[in-house]
């Protein structure tokens, strides 16, 4: 019954993302790009409540799976939603499970190395001290959200608006992706212990799950736009869909995109225990995917679509720099590379059967 | 959002789990003298004996009704079991055919006589069945087919040449594609399938070795051969509904990623010593690339136990799969360097040049990769 009550409740969220999404037009992505903080849309997602989709119900939430609350970022990765959600719902979700409030707005998270910020108790405050490069959205974020290990514990810390200096610089995908930099004293308050399994690692990881989903709405979406385009596009007195040539690569495409949403599966399945090497795999095969399959698009579309006036870069460039935002497919090989080869010959497929095994729990 | 194909996530099963266990204890026991580069033969390796056990313990016809001599158990229960064979290299070609496409076949089309005749003995691993639809002039075209089963007195007299009839001379029976009425320029239409007892007289099987040296494949003549009426399975001239439906189980099973698992298991162990960075990133994106292919191909496996026609995304996972399957031996060799009489690289050496020589196959049985890639275009809406 209460199964039935969340899938309808994920059914609806899916439906109202698919409307709001689909309702913002490449003028507000554009002003994004320029630099500009889409305030109308941020409202419209806010009001809709898709921020707090990764909480609890207890904590403002909507009591849906979370597979169901990331199946949402890949609708807003189909539509290159110019907002900062993956982001707002990690920092959401990390700031509710370590026991703080939610954001009242945008908020993001820093994916650091160990070590790039330290904590120090100083009176009953804390002093926080540290640098991190590629924050996404972190000039526009009213909270940021860190982790940071002090006496080997890690810690939540929260900054609020004003506490960071902050240098603005623009993502691969033309997002903002800034330099934040804090040196500063913070109350008691903003510092909490880590709940459990959350490391620099593990949080670098939930990271890249949500990251995996935008890719497969991403990928979905050129897709589409490229079967469209071969469809349309007549060369030689037929549309160029019907030469055998195009054809094929186009069936490459496709399989790339399914790969990629069939990863997306595997990372929401190991989002809630934050299966490290699960989510690893996911986004291994997902930068794959999109190497593989931008440049197809690209082909196809010809000199139409290198020009800035096509909306196809919007979605090339995200596959492109989500790629490697959070970890790239290198950096993610090698963990599951190190896990694998720890199984060893006769336990290798084992560790393939293992890996998301805990799904659906 | 617009989504051209469908992979649905299927839950887990704890009792498919709990067979899980069951499986490996026994192929541990029933392979610990087979060699890797052996096992890499994988689902072309034929063992009467071996099939005969499987039946025994039931994980042969396993979806089937058990008034068929089947265990009424799970599509993806079966998929364990497959899976588990298929990555240690389990020789499982016998009952292969019979279980993935020729039983379900019947199932659906058959008659009750048939059903009776062909699936206990199926099931319980002593009769094993090939599929007769290659020929010399009709490959990738399988519309093209020759072979003609012309209707007389009381059955059909058929004449014609099937090619690349996987295990035919092992095999117990056929299921033919054939045409009964028309002709070849008649495309789809006049074509059927019959059950044809390969001990029936003018009928003549030549294998043909192929450039492993290995004989799997076959010639079969059929020389003015009475097959009787009760031989026909489903309609006259439905052969290429049934066929096509046919050809979704032929490629929608882990068979399509897992051929070259023992040369990657293999690689691992001569490995796993000092790995390079190099080597370990290259190792874990292989996994990562069999993570997501299970992911999808239980997904189909899925679809079809909810009794849908997954075509397109079995389609889909053979070609991926058959990608990976490929790559894997130039990953061994820019890996290791293969030295000639060393111990430790021996039998990786064996096992690679055994897959090396298998590998074109991986995109050519089942169905090309142009022509699988042929029909994801045209569910793309390309064609």
């Amino acid at each position: 019954m209460a199964e039935q009550q969340s899938d309808d409740t994920a059914l609806l969220l899916s439906e109202s993302a698919t409307r709001l999404f689909g309702s913002f037009d490449e003028k507000d992505i554009r002003a994004v790009e320029q630099g500009e903080w889409p305030d109308a849309v941020w409202a419209k997602v806010q009001d809709a409540g898709f921020p707090l989709a990764l909480v609890s119900e207890a904590a403002g939430g909507f009591g849906i799976a979370s597979a169901e609350a990331i199946s949402l970022l890949r609708i807003a990765g189909y539509h290159a939603a110019p907002v900062p959600l993956a982001e707002t719902m990690l920092a959401n979700r990390l700031l509710s499970e370590a026991g703080f409030d939610v954001a009242e707005g945008p908020a993001t998270v820093v994916v650091a190395e160990s070590g790039a910020f330290a904590l120090a108790k100083h009176g009953g405050n804390w002093r926080i001290e540290g640098r991190a490069a590629d924050v996404p959205w972190a000039r526009h974020a009213g909270t940021i959200v860190l982790l940071v290990e002090h006496e080997n514990k890690p810690f939540v810390v929260r900054l609020k608006r004003g506490v960071a200096s902050i240098a603005p610089a623009m993502s691969f995908a033309n997002l903002p992706a800034d330099d934040v930099a804090v040196d500063a004293e913070i109350a008691a308050d903003d510092v909490r212990p880590a709940p459990a399994n959350w490391t620099p690692q593990t949080l670098k990881a939930a990271f890249a799950a949500l990251r995996v989903s935008e890719m497969a709405g991403a990928l979905a979406r050129v897709m589409e736009i490229t079967v469209g385009y071969a469809n349309e596009r007549v060369q030689f007195g037929k549309p160029i869909g019907k030469q055998q040539a195009i054809q094929q690569q186009l069936a490459v495409l496709a399989g790339q995109a399914a790969a990629c949403g069939g990863a997306t599966d595997v990372a929401s399945a190991g989002f809630d225990s934050l299966d490290v090497i699960a989510i690893a795999a996911a986004k291994v095969r997902a930068g794959e995917a999109a190497s593989i399959a931008a440049p197809i698009a690209h082909q196809v579309h010809g000199a139409i679509g290198f020009t800035e006036e096509h909306r196809l870069h919007f979605f090339t460039r995200r596959l492109w720099g989500w790629r490697d935002e959070c970890g790239s497919e290198r950096y993610w090989s090698k963990m599951v590379g190190q896990a694998a080869m720890a199984a060893g010959a006769d336990g290798l497929w084992p560790f393939v059967v293992s890996v998301g095994a805990a799904r659906g729990a | 959002m617009m989504s051209f194909f469908t992979f649905p996530n299927p839950p887990m099963m704890p009792e498919a789990e709990a067979l899980r266990g069951e499986v490996r204890a026994f192929l541990a026991e029933e392979l610990k003298t087979m060699p890797p580069h052996l096992r890499a033969a994988s689902w072309s390796g034929f063992d009467a004996d071996f099939s005969r056990k499987m039946g025994q313990r039931g994980w042969i016809g396993m979806t089937w009704p058990k008034q068929y001599g089947g265990h009424e158990r799970t599509s993806l229960e079966r998929y364990v079991v497959l899976e588990e064979m298929l990555a240690v290299g389990a020789p499982v070609a016998a009952h292969w055919i019979a279980d993935r496409q020729s039983g379900p076949l019947l199932l659906r089309f058959g008659t009750e006589e048939q059903r009776q005749t062909v699936l206990p003995k199926v099931a319980a691993g002593e009769l094993f069945c090939c599929i007769g639809m290659s020929e010399p002039d009709s490959g990738s075209d399988l519309a093209a087919v020759r072979t003609r089963a012309e209707p007389v007195e009381g059955g059909f007299r058929v004449n014609g040449t099937k090619l690349w009839t996987t295990f035919a001379h092992r095999a117990h029976y056929m299921l033919l594609f054939c045409r009964t009425s028309g002709s070849p320029s008649d495309r789809h239409g006049g074509t059927s399938q019959l059950l044809v007892d390969l001990k029936t007289p003018g009928i003549t099987i030549r294998p043909i070795a192929d450039l492993t040296g290995a004989k799997h494949f076959n010639e079969v003549a059929f020389e003015d051969v009475f097959v009787p009426s009760s031989a026909l399975i489903g309609e006259m001239g439905n052969g290429w509904h049934q066929v096509t439906s046919e050809l979704a189980y032929e490629r929608s099973g882990p068979e399509r990623f897992l051929s070259s698992f023992v040369l990657f298991a293999e690689l691992v162990r001569v490995l796993r010593e000092h790995p390079s960075e190099q080597a370990t990133i290259a190792v874990g994106r292989l996994a990562s690339h069999f993570v997501v292919l299970r992911q999808l191909s239980r997904g189909v496996a899925w679809l079809l136990q909810n009794g849908q026609n997954p075509a397109q995304e079995a389609a889909v996972v053979k070609d991926l799969g058959a990608l990976v399957e490929q790559e894997i031996p130039d990953i061994v060799r820019s890996l290791v360097e293969i030295e000639p009489g060393s111990e430790r690289t021996a039998e990786l050496a064996r096992t690679l040049h055994y897959t090396v020589l298998a590998a074109p196959s991986f995109s050519l049985r089942g169905g090309t990769r142009e022509i699988l890639r042929g029909i994801i275009a045209r569910g793309l809406g390309l064609r």
